[in-house]
């Protein structure tokens, strides 16, 4: 076992880590933009820890190369896609969760 | 390897269940969308993994890239309608 599988495996290991927060989080937030604030962050640095892992278990071949591209994408489009959802919910009319006492 | 490949595997279904109970019980439509989308990102690395297992990633990897997109479109496609639909919640 050489030294980028070795990474590959340390790289997957955190990536299962962050998707198991990002889904506590989107289980036990109390309203929509907490839970998406959970899942939506968690959720990106989990899927790119996952591809680099791929990338060096892979090494430079092209579907390496169509991993890379995956991640790229993926960097790009997810927060874009949260945003998006936000945007929507405050917009329809979701209230945000407060704390008792605070009014605004 | 191909062993914990497969414990990552399952790992990551047994997380797509938790999740999909937001989906069925989730409060308004919001929850449900934002649940789907996390299921999405999931079956991505799954997909992935699926062609590790099976020695055939350069097969596996072009379905999860279409995946990846159709993931995107399908939750920007859903915010916008809902966003266009007014006060539904």
């Amino acid at each position: 076992m050489n030294i980028g599988t070795l990474l590959a495996i340390v790289f997957m290991v955190g990536g299962l880590f962050f998707f198991t927060t990002a889904t506590i989080g989107l289980l036990r937030f109390p309203d929509f933009f907490t839970r998406l604030h959970a899942t939506g962050k968690g959720d990106t640095l989990a899927v790119l820890l996952f591809l680099i892992g791929f990338f060096l278990y892979e090494g430079f071949t092209i579907t390496g190369l169509k991993i890379v591209f995956i991640a790229v994408f993926m960097f790009l489009a997810q927060p874009t896609a949260t945003h998006a959802l936000s945007r929507a919910g405050l917009r329809c009319g979701v209230i945000p969760w407060m704390k008792k006492g605070d009014t605004k | 390897m191909d062993i914990f490949f497969l414990v990552m595997g399952m790992g990551l279904c047994i997380l797509v269940l938790f999740v999909l109970y937001r989906v069925v019980y989730g409060p308004g439509v919001f929850n449900r969308v934002a649940a789907l989308s996390a299921i999405g990102n999931k079956t991505l690395i799954i997909l992935l993994i699926m062609g590790f297992v099976y020695h055939r990633v350069e097969m596996f990897i072009d379905i999860s890239m279409v995946y990846a997109l159709l993931n995107f479109i399908g939750t920007i496609a859903a915010s916008k309608y809902l966003e266009m639909e007014g006060s539904i919640v």
